[in-house]
């Protein structure tokens, strides 16, 4: 049950976007979403989707399952919808009850909801084209200059690794000890959710028993491989800027100053 | 430089149990392995063979009595690095030993922790999946190869290293029949060619006939120790001991037994097929 699993949702293909350098996409994801929160009219949205499109279409990543990663956060973007709907004062358009529709209500509603939606679609196109070991490579390398504030940026990436690593590792465990489990008798699957909780304390216990048993052996396993922090220790992959880094920079910086732009130009 | 690879004196090694007694794992062992040398470890469990592994990889230090590898000392603190670099190990279960999502940040592993330069690293995971014939895997998820491709990248981990010198505990004992045989047919590769002193510890008596030299462990201490041909031809003793003898050593001792003039040295088939 456990066997096609894939981990994080991770898009593979051979495109421009997925190898731009995991360092500058995560900062574009994050000028993107800084951007996003800048925008106060309808007009510089068109630019922010001609951007997002355009990412799309290069990723090569399917429309279908961009929008499949925004099923679960739907209710929160309804929710949000709904609130500004009613919520907003001014010209009354509709009223349902002691609820009124407002037409800055609309407005200002439809406005947040695209947000929300621009927002998802662009982070979650940073996790459907970078893998997650270059993200955690990514990940590591931004936060190497404030190794000095005291943040463990190599302990953080080696954790982050080692837990990539393991959850197939685990998740194949589990599915065994449930099958041991079944063999005898227990029972996962009916029962209501208390005696559902209870029946998994005979999957957790031996899954967390073999868990520390595994650290432990990983330890001694990394020990003897000279492993001893991060002191010192080099990569054999180094990420270099490469000229499509600097040109995507360059179009990002553009979409950030003419939303800039319009903000200003509006008052 | 002497020829020594392995020089262990008089070494005793303690723990303490869940109760606190102290239970003495190894006892005053003294045992020298020679550069090149090829050495199988024997003995049932709890016999103390592992301990001897880790007291080589300064994983463990010893109670009394002391290490050397390559003549480096391993209670000398500043050392430690530099031994484990000289002498690798390789673990029984190849799940709890792999770091990396990908094989050959994987093997690159031990090398990055050196501190080794980029594109020496390069070169040498290169080489090291080279040796063990996993270079078409290089790009793969660990957890999707087979018990013995695993165990060959956690050896080309090692030798990633450039280690003289490889300890490889019971790196068979979890693998089916084609994985042990994948693992022990590069351990001799990398003996014959690659020259590097082997230490392997098995319970397997066929994983034992190709060795230079066979030490059998019993109870913490060395109980028999020669040639596969010397130690297998007491049949009797090695029984006593728990283990097992190759299943045609043991036929020809039976044969023997019942008044059939065959020697006691018997290690393969062809052996015994020409003496008969």
């Amino acid at each position: 049950m456990f066997r096609n699993i894939t981990i994080g949702q991770y898009y593979p293909a051979e495109t421009v976007i997925h190898k731009l350098d995991p360092r500058i996409k995560i900062i574009i994801t994050f000028t993107f979403i800084i951007s996003l929160f800048f925008i106060n009219s309808f007009y510089p949205y068109i630019f922010v989707l001609a951007f997002l499109l355009t990412a799309i279409k290069l990723s090569t990543v399917p429309i279908s399952y961009i929008l499949r990663g925004l099923k679960p956060i739907m209710i929160i973007i309804i929710i949000t919808f709904l609130i500004n709907l009613f919520m907003t004062k001014g010209e009354v358009v509709y009223s349902l009850g002691p609820l009124d529709i407002t037409k800055e209500g609309l407005i200002h509603a439809g406005f947040m909801a695209v947000r929300l939606v621009f927002l998802i679609i662009g982070t979650s196109l940073l996790t459907l084209t970078t893998s997650p070991i270059s993200l955690t490579d990514g990940i590591e390398k931004l936060l190497n200059p404030f190794k000095k504030i005291g943040i463990p940026a190599h302990e953080l990436a080696m954790m982050m690794t080692i837990a990539l690593r393991f959850i197939p590792t685990l998740l194949e465990e589990t599915d065994k000890i449930m099958k041991a489990q079944m063999a005898r008798g227990a029972d996962f699957e009916s029962g209501n959710i208390i005696n559902r909780a209870k029946s998994l304390v005979p999957l957790l216990v031996p899954l967390f028993v073999s868990a520390f048993r595994r650290a432990d052996e990983l330890a001694m396993a990394m020990e003897a491989r000279c492993y001893r922090g991060g002191e010192n220790r080099t990569r054999m992959k180094q990420l270099k800027l490469q000229t499509r880094d600097f040109i995507v920079m360059v179009i990002t910086g553009l979409l950030l100053g003419i939303i800039i732009y319009f903000r200003i130009s509006e008052h | 430089m002497s020829n020594e690879m392995v020089t262990i004196k008089n070494v005793t090694f303690e723990y303490t149990s869940a109760e606190d007694d102290k239970i003495a794992a190894l006892r005053d062992i003294n045992l020298t392995i020679q550069k090149g040398e090829f050495v199988v470890i024997l003995g049932h469990n709890g016999s103390g063979k592992s301990t001897l592994a880790k007291l080589i990889n300064a994983l463990l230090l010893p109670t009394k009595g002391e290490v050397f590898v390559n003549g480096l000392s391993t209670l000398d603190e500043d050392k430690i690095w530099n031994i484990r670099q000289r002498a690798g190990m390789v673990f029984q279960n190849p799940d709890n030993q792999i770091v990396a999502t990908i094989v050959e940040e994987d093997v690159a592993f031990g090398p990055e922790n050196q501190g080794i330069n980029p594109l020496e690293i390069r070169n040498r995971v290169d080489e090291a999946l080279k040796i063990v014939g996993m270079s078409e895997y290089r790009k793969h998820a660990p957890h999707l190869l087979s018990g013995g491709q695993k165990q060959r990248i956690a050896i080309a981990g090692v030798l990633a290293m450039k280690p003289d010198c490889i300890i490889l505990d019971e790196p068979t004992a979890m693998l089916d029949p084609l994985g042990r045989k994948e693992v022990m047919s590069t351990i001799k590769k990398l003996n014959k060619h690659e020259n590097k002193t082997i230490i392997h510890i098995t319970h397997y008596m066929n994983e034992a006939t190709e060795a230079d030299r066979i030490i059998v462990m019993s109870d913490g201490k060395i109980s028999l120790e020669g040639t596969p041909r010397e130690v297998f031809s007491q049949v009797d003793k090695v029984l006593s001991l728990g283990l097992d003898v190759p299943q045609v050593t043991e036929l020809a001792f039976t044969l023997k037994k019942e008044g059939v003039d065959v020697p006691s040295d018997i290690l393969t088939i062809e052996e015994l097929v020409m003496s008969l």
